[in-house]
């Protein structure tokens, strides 16, 4: 890393992990969440700007879904405080997060699958007065309401084409599919943020392309996105601002360029062969990656003997 | 073997006010397990609490029959909060665990002698239904066609509770077409995404709990109107009977608790005309009389095991429906 201070317009001050945005709506400060001896989070200080698109990257067991549980009010911090528009959500229930206007989707989808594909989108609508039991008894009440959330739900179906499939049970639909539903049905609460703990995965190609669009889509309406990912492609191409994660930290945040350009980060946290694909090796480069690894894992091995001769 | 009198029994529980009270507690079950996917395995709890509340407040408190039946109403939503607060917040087996437990505790405290004055203690409590039956519309007599044919105390015991049935299956007709079934089917199918949408899992679970209970304790009530109390009757066998009728006719459906209910016992009182009356002439004769009455048991045992095999949707369920396993 070069002394020279980097700025960019998103960041207040120079860029670092941790650092403070011109126009932020999540800040988190001192979130740690222990599972017995290791310590799954360890967030300093973390910004998310609004308005814009922001990545969370890192290995398996950074911690990334973990923070997103604890962000969400789905997991409970051992300690820290974070706040969302300004107001504070430590200790906020999920579901009262979620009606402040920050709405998650999950990295295993929760399609509902028992309840058509019309019954999933309705019931991602705000303040419906039917969800009273006592109103529930009589239609009257909510009728006109119920009728105009159809319609809003049916456009977002038909924009992310799975109006086709509105009378199916969602638990029929593919795994694509069944991605689609779950970002249209938080959108359906007109969300303020919205969190995407793993968009692509399990994704085929051919529905990856209109994802990618809806997503940039949500962007251009104003929302907040923060996702995570490990399809590297998919965060170079449509993120604005990259947080990577490493052992429960933040170790680097800045523009994707920058951030994906930076060889500590491609090397510990990516793997120094993420971007070549695997089906285009040669057997010759295979070899020298398996010997890589090899090596590796006889160091980590070795390491580790050390280590139990310490103790 | 005397068939007619078989078959003259079984069209009997068709309509038995004992019948009316399995059917309502199973709609109480099917909110629970098959809209809310709420695990009550205590709904005979649920029975003995309305049952004793609507007697002890008859004869202790000497309530008219509306106050009993409310007191009833109010005594199962207590239970339902009392069984609901510590377990709604945890995973689905709790609640579980902790109804099955708490329906034996009901009966075993109604069962102690220290409080026989009040709950009869083992023999249970009688001569509570007079003020029902003074509430009697129908003039004195005999009524009815073939099997049917029943006293006007009798006749009205089957309105009152057939009423409630019908009262009870249109509550949930319309509940379950609203927004608030939409979202309690949800919360069966997965509650973190529900939760994720904004509403409060944990208070439409309660309130799925309440609705079911109340229909449990109601249950209770038709159920101990034409028979005394006993606590005997509230053991662990009735909340098993009350869960083969739900999954008989269908765990989310309308009709199915209700037809349910009136196939186990014309199939119950079937079978036991048949093994009596082949036990009478000689077919069976290994078997003791009390033996003969209890192979009925077995067969509701193979029944249910079959029919979770075979036929897990139930008579009404929608085998498709079923068939994703999300």
């Amino acid at each position: 890393m070069s002394d020279t201070t980097v700025t960019h317009p998103l960041v207040k001050g120079a860029v670092g992990p941790g650092c403070e945005k011109v126009d932020p709506i999540v800040v988190a400060d001192g979130v740690t969440r222990q599972f017995g001896g290791l310590k799954a989070v360890d967030v300093d200080h973390l910004e998310i700007p609004r308005g814009h698109i922001t990545a969370l990257i890192g290995p398996n067991g950074a911690g990334k879904t973990t923070l997103f549980n604890l962000l969400t009010g789905f997991d409970k911090p051992n300690t820290g405080r974070w706040s969302f528009e300004g107001s504070n959500l430590a200790s906020v229930p999920a579901f009262k997060v979620s009606r402040k206007g920050m709405v998650r989707t999950f990295q295993l989808t929760k399609s509902l699958g028992r309840l058509s594909v019309l019954q999933n989108m309705l019931l991602g609508a705000r303040g419906q007065k039917g969800e009273n039991i006592f109103r529930a008894l009589i239609p009257a009440f909510w009728r006109a309401q119920e009728k105009a959330n159809t319609e809003r739900a049916d456009d977002l179906l038909r924009r992310f084409k799975l109006d086709a499939k509105r009378e199916d049970f969602a638990a029929s639909l593919s795994g694509g599919q069944r991605k689609l539903l779950e970002m249209a049905r938080a959108l359906m609460s007109d969300p303020k943020l919205v969190m995407l703990d793993e968009p692509m995965a399990g994704v085929n190609p051919a529905l990856t392309q209109s994802l990618l669009g809806h997503i940039l889509d949500l962007k251009r309406e104003g929302m907040t996105v923060l996702f995570v990912e490990h399809d590297m492609h998919m965060v170079r191409h449509i993120s604005d601002w990259v947080v990577v994660m490493a052992e429960g930290r933040v170790v680097a945040e800045g523009p994707p360029e920058t951030v994906m350009n930076d060889q500590a980060v491609i090397d510990a946290y990516l793997g120094a062969h993420h971007d070549t694909d695997l089906g285009d090796m040669t057997t010759s480069q295979l070899e020298v990656i398996e010997a890589e690894a090899a090596a590796e894992a006889e160091a980590e091995l070795a390491a580790d003997e050390k280590d139990g001769k310490l103790r | 073997m005397d068939w007619l009198s078989i078959f003259n029994n079984a069209a009997g529980e068709l309509i038995s006010p004992t019948t009316a009270a399995y059917a309502l507690a199973a709609i109480g079950l099917s909110v629970h397990f098959g809209y809310a996917g709420l695990l009550n395995f205590g709904q005979a709890g649920f029975m003995a609490v309305g049952a004793y509340a609507f007697a002890i407040s008859t004869l202790s408190l000497s309530a008219p029959v509306w106050l009993a039946i409310l007191i009833a109403i109010v005594a199962s939503v207590v239970f339902a909060f009392i069984l609901g607060i510590p377990t709604l917040r945890l995973r689905a087996d709790y609640l579980a665990i902790v109804t099955i437990a708490a329906a034996e505790i009901i009966r075993y405290v109604v069962s102690t002698v220290g409080l026989t004055d009040v709950t009869g203690g083992s023999q249970g409590l009688n001569g509570y239904n007079r003020e029902f039956q003074a509430l009697n519309p129908l003039p004195e007599g005999t009524y009815g066609i073939g099997p049917w044919t029943y006293s006007a105390n009798d006749w009205w015991v089957r309105l009152f509770g057939w009423l409630l049935v019908i009262v009870a299956t249109i509550l949930v007709y319309v509940l379950m077409r609203s927004p608030w079934g939409r979202v309690v089917k949800g919360i069966r199918e997965d509650e973190d995404a529900v939760r994720s949408l904004g509403k409060n899992v944990y208070s439409y679970k309660m309130q799925a709990l309440v609705l079911g209970g109340v229909m449990g304790g109601l249950a209770g009530v038709v159920f101990i109107l034409p028979r005394a109390v006993q606590p005997g009757n509230y053991g662990t066998a009735l909340t098993f009977f009350v869960w083969t009728a739900l999954l008989l006719g269908g765990a989310a459906t309308l009709l199915g608790p209700i037809v349910g209910a009136m196939l186990f016992w014309v199939l119950l009182s079937l079978s036991n005309g048949i093994i009596v009356g082949l036990r009478d002439v000689g077919i069976l004769g290994f078997m003791s009389s009390t033996q003969a009455g209890q192979v009925r048991f077995i067969l509701v045992g193979i029944g249910l095991m079959l029919l979770v095999i075979f036929r897990p949707q139930g008579i009404f369920g929608n085998k498709k429906e079923l068939s994703f396993n999300v």
